[in-house]
């Protein structure tokens, strides 16, 4: 789950780990009226959107006094903003981030990921601050210090140093740095984040380290351990569909092809996706209709997939074990009948008792392009798109 | 041979007495497991589905012998779960639950890595020899004694890929199916390890998806230590980057972990990689015949 920096703000200060003053305005009044309460007569006005890059697009801007605040606040809330994250189509802002001037001395980085290959968490530090960690990655790995912390003790305070001594600090800046570092590993065990990223972690010229900007994810499965983070959920940053999809816990992605599919299981869906790619379309989004395909199931996914106006054809792909094939096929007959989809559907039905759901679908008297196969089932669909 | 399991197994069923463990502890009976008893704290002392059930997996191992478990816990206990066989010395672990969080599998998997027990999963259907025994919630009658060896982080697309073997006339030695969590008990390059050494495998079908660098790491290995032919398919490549694929761990960042990166390296390291998983039957079927 992705929050919005300001709430990823409120959620550090409480661990201890320092972050510029600031509150969140969702109009230009409320802008103006939170910049007054500011210790610096410098603000700065931060559009709030689930996407990195909002700096480049125009989302950020920094304001001398309160008259700028409200040029920027005006500026920024109702744009569509766009970055390199969000795709061409850009966020709408409806939230802004109002916070204190910092005077920065030195910008740094600090992330915390789950690395798999370990199966550890790993805290990563750069001097390369600012700068897209993905980027430093790939064209100076080594400006890049780790630690791997060990789960049965923890992140250690020599850790701490040595990612510290890392960035060239010393004095009291050192002892700031390693007393941060410890701060928002805590917040990061604590709060079963599965991403932090601190970038820019800054320096200020009166010696404090600070998280000027803060990018926190969490790890969805942990959720039902802290019922206090559902409240920072933001439809506003969702597709509508994915939302819809959510409720008839359906696992939906939106993308952008115009193949619809229906499919039983992550990794097959994703494999069918790719064989719509193969057959000449483009997948239009990723469905997973879990173990329980039934005519409720397919019919809401028949809903959500035909709100799609790009969708020009629908593959169905279910592989039966447990689920036996006759019943989706009932299900999707009836759920045809209800939705009536307007566009050529391929049914691909494999495992317990397809024979039987080949007949259902086939007497249904409806038009369905019954396949055999995954083979068949890319030829019909490349069928499907040329008629 | 076979791997993992065999008529050898004797299995327990963490959480026997939930809806799933009664199904498919059934299911399992009935393909010819050898189920010698189920762990429900509390329920200790009573019969399900026809074996006796026990209050924790130390008294059920001391009492039936199992040396294997399958774990149908809800996520929030899973782990426990987990370490609860761990501590017991079960040597096979199977867990199928999803959705364990990620922080409770770092502590899971610092306990697994210094330990001789084996955990295949989370998040993953389980493992089967064919004609011999099942563990998990695979469907069995679509599989068949035979030669070939699937390892695989996805369910259903594993059946897939065991149906197109016995379309070509082929069988399975083993399926595994390893899971689709960022965190596993075994990964890619542990079970083709196993599959290298099982003089009943003739060649290996390995299924991964995008995310993380496992197949990576396998197919680096496989160059160097495996003999046997290996035909693999990654899942994903018209995936978006930066979402979540329906499995915990299926997600593209920072542009890491792309299906294309994962082909190529898997390529480079000599696997036969197929474009699209429709291919995976008749590509097994030919590599072998080359080999001939």
């Amino acid at each position: 789950m992705k929050i919005h920096e300001y709430q990823a703000k409120e959620i550090l200060k409480k661990y201890g780990v320092p972050v510029p003053e600031g509150y969140v305005a969702h109009s230009v009044a409320e802008a103006v009226e939170v910049a007054k309460k500011l210790p610096t007569a410098v603000a700065v006005v931060k559009a709030q959107i689930h996407a990195g890059g909002r700096g480049k697009g125009g989302g950020v801007k920094v304001a001398k006094n309160i008259d700028e605040v409200k040029t920027y606040a005006s500026q920024i809330l109702g744009m569509t903003l766009v970055t390199h994250q969000t795709g061409p189509e850009g966020r709408l802002v409806k939230r802004l981030l109002v916070e204190q001037g910092v005077n920065i001395d030195k910008e740094f980085y600090a992330g915390i990921v789950l690395d798999r290959a370990t199966g550890q968490n790993v805290f990563m530090v750069s001097t390369e601050g600012g700068m897209e960690i993905e980027k430093v990655a790939e064209e100076s790995p080594e400006k890049i210090i780790k630690a791997y912390i060990n789960p049965a003790i923890g992140l250690r305070d020599f850790q701490a140093r040595e990612l510290s001594f890392a960035l060239g600090l010393s004095g009291d800046a050192l002892k700031q740095c390693v007393k941060f570092i410890k701060a928002l590993y805590k917040a990061y065990e604590e709060t079963d984040a599965s991403l932090f990223e601190i970038n820019p972690l800054v320096l200020t010229k009166e010696s404090q380290m600070i998280a000027l900007d803060a990018k926190v994810n969490f790890d969805d499965n942990a959720m039902y351990r802290h019922p206090e983070f559902v409240a920072l959920r933001d439809l506003d940053e969702e597709d509508p569909l994915e939302i819809e999809a959510s409720k008839s816990n359906l696992n939906y992605i939106k993308l952008d092809g115009n193949v619809g599919c229906m499919v039983n299981g992550a990794g097959l869906a994703m494999a069918t996706m790719d064989i719509i790619k193969l057959a000449g379309g483009d997948p239009a989004n990723f469905l997973d209709v879990g173990g329980g395909a039934n005519a409720e199931t397919v019919a809401s996914g028949f809903r959500i997939i035909l709100s799609d106006p790009n969708v020009k054809a629908i593959l169905i792909n279910i592989f039966g074990g447990i689920v036996r094939c006759d019943r989706v096929a009932n299900g999707v007959v009836e759920a045809s009948r209800l939705v009536k989809p307007h566009v050529p559907i391929v049914v691909r039905l494999e495992g317990t008792n397809a024979i039987e759901a080949g007949k259902i679908l086939e007497e249904s008297g409806l038009n369905f392009l019954v396949a055999k196969g995954l083979k068949q089932a890319a030829e019909k669909v490349t069928q499907a798109l040329a008629a | 041979m076979s791997v993992l399991v065999d008529n050898n197994t004797r299995l327990l069923v963490q959480g026997i007495t939930g809806g799933e463990g009664t199904f498919h502890g059934q299911q399992m009976i009935e393909y010819g497991t050898n189920v010698v008893g189920g762990v429900t704290p509390g329920k200790g002392g009573t019969t399900h589905i026809g074996v006796p059930v026990f209050d924790s997996v130390d008294i059920a191992v001391k009492a039936t012998g199992a040396n294997a478990t399958c774990i149908f816990v809800p996520p929030a206990f899973a782990a426990d779960a987990i370490l609860e066989a761990e501590a017991a010395g079960i040597a096979l672990i199977v867990c199928i639950t999803e959705g364990i969080p990620v922080r409770d599998m770092i502590d899971v998997y610092e306990v697994m890595r210094n330990s001789t027990s084996r955990l295949i999963g989370p998040n993953c259907p389980g493992v089967i020899s064919p004609g011999k025994a099942k563990i998990g919630i695979m469907p069995g009658f679509i599989h068949k004694p035979g030669r070939i060896g699937i390892i695989s982080r996805s369910g259903t697309l594993t059946y897939e890929a065991v149906k197109q073997i016995v379309d070509v006339g082929m069988g399975q030695s083993t399926a595994i199916g390893i899971g689709g969590d960022p965190i596993i008990g075994t990964r890619f390059i542990d079970a083709i390890e196993l599959f290298e050494k099982d003089d009943e495998t003739d060649a290996v079908i390995m299924i991964g998806e995008i995310g993380g660098s496992a197949e990576e790491d396998a197919a680096r290995y496989i160059q160097k230590h495996v003999t046997k032919p290996v035909v693999g398919f990654i899942a994903g490549r018209t995936a978006p980057p930066g979402r979540r694929m329906g499995h915990a761990g299926a997600i593209i960042s920072g542009g890491k972990g792309t299906a294309d990166e994962k082909m190529a390296t898997m390529r480079e390291c000599g696997i036969t990689v197929v474009e699209t998983p429709a291919l995976l039957g008749e590509t097994v079927a030919q590599v072998l015949a080359k080999k001939k």
